[in-house]
């Protein structure tokens, strides 16, 4: 145990020059994930990073684990076969809005509905980026493109009401550069099921500050970092969300000298999947962008339920190869008829 | 017999064939239990010891509307006392058991073969649905037959009174009537078919008996009534074959107890994803039941999902196996390349169907060939076994496994749904006799300052497997080009011309484990060579054998390894004056033969959703050597 202790963010580098733009928010997320991964008590050996295809995806070259870029959409049915096979693994899926949500949404959407335990980063760039810049599932409409010149028509897909959706039971939010980055990647690590985390992340070449309306710094109030069993409050305290009974909606209120209790401040449940619900779905208007975790609410997990089943259908049959191909109605010829 | 295990008797030299053989056509509608009907009447024509093959031939639709010609569900049968290795090509035999059953089918029939009719179901409501003006039974139309009628449902009815049930359950055992007067007429014990529909109906007791009470009945019925006529008990004797313990076999189950014995062979586990599809599904089923052969079954979200997770297993350490037939193969298509980009071992079934898009779900084709062989993106090569009959598959997919984790590849495994829904007899290998090849998985740590070198290869040009969870050995692979010696990326040209010729030599070096090609019937250096592959092989074969009889220079090559082809297959193609090559496509294997060795090779093509009849072969063979 204590040589684990002893790994650091380096032990979990490769010697592989990446090859992102640069300033590409992935380079902050590789950090992130690097330095978090000593903390988790990861063993490089145990630990398998799947991707898909897309900017986001050539993140296992740089991880020094065992890893796997597989084909576009696609990293959730590898990532279902190597924990069937192996459910000791730790798997982290790597994917992107296109890889996750438009070409491979229908893995996502599985992986996530069966409840595999692993990991899923979803690095929401609203942009097609490995292919230049075309606008992808989640970008807002109207957004200009190679192959949307006079603007996008089509209503964009939220990614954590997708995963919600879809029976996600853990579902979270981070920011590319952002700090509290590593606690959501602990929490999700911490999440026994497959833990959705969608992050942020900066394209500077397609699609730059496209976040920045609550990313800048001048705009951290738009932030709204959720705790367990605090209450929902943003803009330095100044104002919490709460919920209006009358509509069954969400609200903003504000908050004075932090008197959070009268102004009927929220306080967060992450087991309350209406309250997720309404807070991945807040308007970008007045209110903030719910960040952390959302939803954490762990439910038995896919592989387990296989191994046991497996493991009880096998109980007390002796895997014997000749009583199996000798199974079902047999008859046995003595000898040649014609021989005499 | 597909066993080959068979001695050729006196009788087979007869030119027409065995005369001791019958083919049987049970016909009726899809909820009227053909299915099973033959498949028991199979099962007590196999426990006879008669040689037999069978030809389930039913419709796509579930549930097609009753009485209706697209309703109208087939099972044929052909046993005898000798080597049967087709379904037959007429029957002698048609138990009709509505308007609709006897349209669809009595064209076929022999010339004065025997018609069965369930009189009771020739009412005007029926008659019209099968679109008949006039009664056949009654109007003449069926003279150059023998026919014999009766209301099989109101003697069915009346044998299961005493058990109570309603009308409906009451008729729905008509089947097992008809079976007991299939088995009079052949001799056959009842005894199994009573053991089987006890388990069958263990939970419901009455229906157990009321079955039996119709098998009974029919049976009686064949023994007492007094039609005379062309209604008579036949016996045939068993068939020569080999001592030894027998079983009846179908296509799907056989592939599933060879991946199985295949995987054990080599000392792994399995992980089967796959997805339902007529006619694959049926392999997913059984092997859904051998968990205690360290099988995990997948039922993944869609084709494509069933092979990645297979190649995710792969990587994992696991045998990862797929299985679809044509549309989903074609689904699966990306994936392979990345199996064949990562260089890891898998094993894709297709049972084809008829093609292309959804085509004949059903129906038997062997069109996927070039798909096999060609079917991907950049240059891809991969291994292609295909299988020639039920039996032959268990061996093939032993074989699939063997090739797929000694090269770190996938294979393809060729199958039809002929192969997997007909039942032949198969002698029970000795599993004693196979020998393991088991894995051994890269556990070396490279020494310090070293890097991990996951694409070192061994003599067969096999990178090296090193599973997940190894510590020391971590590593990545990837769909993106990699370096010929470390495995990281590479875009460079002369790296890529290096692996694509790398990768290319190590699925042509797979020929050097495989065996020669032999000549299946005849000799090298005939007039005319019949050259097959897959399911064609019973009635090729059975052909080339009548054809031979007659004293024609004629030889039958039957080819299991499409790709790589066995070293000597050129050679010995050489040898021949003329080839002809029947296929159920377009003519694929005449194309790959004509490229690979530049010979003059003729197809005998037949894309009709039905295999090939022995005489259709045996008229090929005529015209070929009278060109
Ligand atoms: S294109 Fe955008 S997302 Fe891709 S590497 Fe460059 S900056 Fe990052």
């Amino acid at each position: 145990m204590n040589e684990l202790t002893k790994l650091t963010a380096k032990d979990f580098a490769t010697d592989q020059e990446v090859r992102w733009c640069p300033g590409c928010g992935d380079y902050a997320v590789l950090k992130a994930v690097q330095r978090t991964m000593p903390e988790l008590g990861a063993k490089p050996e145990n630990t398998v990073f799947i991707s898909g295809i897309g900017c986001s995806s050539r993140f296992p070259y740089y991880m020094e684990t065992y890893g796997f870029h597989t084909i576009h959409g696609r990293a959730p049915a590898i990532a279902t076969g190597v924990k069937l096979a192996n459910p000791d693994l730790d798997v982290w899926i790597i994917t992107g809005d296109g890889d996750a949500l438009s070409i491979g949404g229908n893995h996502t959407m599985h992986v996530l509905r069966r409840n595999l335990d692993c990991q899923i980063l979803l690095f929401n760039n609203e942009i097609y980026g490995l292919t230049k810049g075309q606008y992808s599932p989640t970008s807002r409409a109207g957004t200009r493109s190679p192959s949307t010149p006079y603007g996008s028509v089509d209503r964009p897909a939220n990614p954590c009401a997708f995963a919600l959706g879809s029976g996600a039971r853990f579902v979270a939010r981070g920011i590319d550069v952002s700090k509290h980055l590593p606690d959501v990647l602990k929490a999700a690590y911490a999440h026994k099921g497959a833990a959705f985390v969608e992050i942020y992340q900066n394209c500077i070449v397609y699609n730059d500050d496209v976040f920045a309306p609550f990313t800048a710094k001048e705009n951290a109030g738009k932030q709204l970092w959720l705790k367990t069993g605090e209450p929902m409050l943003f803009d330095g305290g100044a104002k919490g969300i709460a919920l209006d009974v009358e509509t069954l909606s969400l609200r903003v209120v504000d908050v004075t000298d932090g008197d959070w209790q009268s102004a009927g401040v929220l306080v967060h449940n992450p087991q309350n999947k209406a309250l997720a619900q309404m807070l991945v779905e807040m308007p970008s208007d007045i209110f903030p962008v719910a960040l952390g975790v959302i939803f954490d609410s762990p439910a038995p997990t896919f592989e387990s339920a296989v191994v046991e089943q497996n493991k009880a259908a096998a109980a007390g049959k002796a895997p014997n190869l000749q009583a199996l191909v000798s199974k079902g109605q047999s008859w046995q010829v003595e000898k040649e008829p014609r021989a005499e | 017999m597909a066993t080959a295990t068979h001695i050729v008797t006196p009788e087979e030299s007869e030119p027409h064939g065995p005369l001791e053989a019958v083919v049987v056509r049970f016909a009726g509608d899809s909820g009227d239990g053909m299915q099973l009907t033959g498949g028991q009447f199979t099962l007590s024509t196999a426990l006879a010891g008669n040689d037999l093959a069978t030809f389930p031939d039913f419709p796509a639709e579930i549930r097609a509307p009753q009485g209706t010609t697209f309703g109208v569900s087939a099972f044929q049968i052909n046993f005898g006392s000798s080597a049967i290795e087709t379904a037959g090509d007429a029957p002698d035999v048609l138990v009709a058991m509505n308007p609709a059953a006897l349209k669809v089918n009595v064209a076929s029939l022999k010339p004065g073969g025997l018609i069965i009719a369930d009189e009771g179901e020739f009412g005007a409501r029926n008659l019209a649905k099968a679109g008949y003006d006039a009664n056949p039974l009654d109007d003449g139309s069926l003279a150059k037959w023998q026919l014999i009628k009766f209301n099989i449902s109101q003697l069915t009815l009346d044998a299961v009174k005493p058990f109570g049930l309603g009308n409906k359950e009451a008729l729905r055992c008509k089947n097992m009537w008809t079976l007991g007067l299939a088995l009079w007429m052949f001799d056959r014990d009842r005894g199994p078919i009573e053991d089987w529909l006890k388990t069958k109906f263990a939970k419901a007791p009455e229906l157990a008996e009321a079955n039996i009470a119709a098998l009974n009945a029919g049976h009686a019925f064949g023994e007492t009534a007094e039609i005379g006529g062309p209604l008579k008990q036949h016996h045939i004797d068993p068939a020569p074959a080999e001592p030894g313990l027998y079983r009846t076999i179908t296509g799907a189950e056989s592939i599933s107890l060879g991946l199985v014995a295949g995987t054990q062979l080599a000392g792994l586990k399995m992980f089967f994803g796959g997805y339902p599809i007529t006619p694959a599904s049926a392999i997913l089923h059984h092997l859904s039941r051998l968990k205690e052969y360290d099988v995990t079954t997948f039922q993944a979200e869609d084709e494509i999902a069933a092979i990645a997770s297979a190649i995710g297993a792969s990587f994992a350490g696991s045998l990862g196996v797929t299985s679809s037939s044509g549309p989903g193969i074609a689904l699966k298509g990306e994936a392979m390349g990345l199996a064949i980009m990562t260089e890891l071992p898998l094993v894709i079934v297709n049972s084809q169907r008829g093609g292309p898009s959804t085509g004949l779900p059903t129906k038997t084709e062997q069109s996927d060939l070039y798909q096999a062989v060609y079917g991907r993106n950049g240059d891809a090569p991969m291994p292609v076994i295909s299988a020639r009959s039920p039996a032959d598959a268990f061996d093939c997919a032993i074989e699939a496994v063997r090739i797929a984790v000694q090269y770190m590849t996938p294979v393809m495994l060729l199958t039809d749904g002929y192969i997997a829904n007909a039942a032949e007899p198969w002698k029970v290998p000795d599993m004693g006799g196979y020998a393991p090849f088991p894995v051994t998985f890269h556990d070396e740590r490279p020494a310090e300052g070293e890097q991990v070198l996951a694409y070192k290869r061994d003599d067969k040009r096999a990178r090296v497997w090193i599973k997940p969870g190894s510590e020391g050995l971590m590593h990545r692979i990837g769909g993106i080009e990699k370096n010929v010696k470390t495995g990281h990326i590479d875009y460079n040209p002369d790296n890529h011309q290096a692996m694509t010729d790398m990768r290319a030599a190590k699925v042509m070096g797979v020929a050097d484990t495989i065996p020669d090609q032999d000549v299946t019937l005849g000799e090298a250096g005939s007039k005319l060579a019949v050259v097959g592959w897959g399911s064609t092989f019973g009635p090729i074969h059975q052909a080339v054998r009548r054809a031979r009889k007659q004293g024609l220079d004629v030889s039958h090559v039957h080819i299991r390894h499409i790709w790589p082809l066995p070293k000597n297959l050129g050679e010995l193609l050489a040898t021949y004056d003329r080839i002809i090559i029947p296929e159920m496509n377009n003519g694929q294997l005449k194309t790959l033969l004509r490229d690979q060795y530049l010979v003059d090779a003729k197809p005998v093509l037949k894309v009709s959703g039905q295999p090939f009849m022995i005489a259709e072969i045996e008229a090929a063979i005529d015209e070929a050597l009278n060109a």
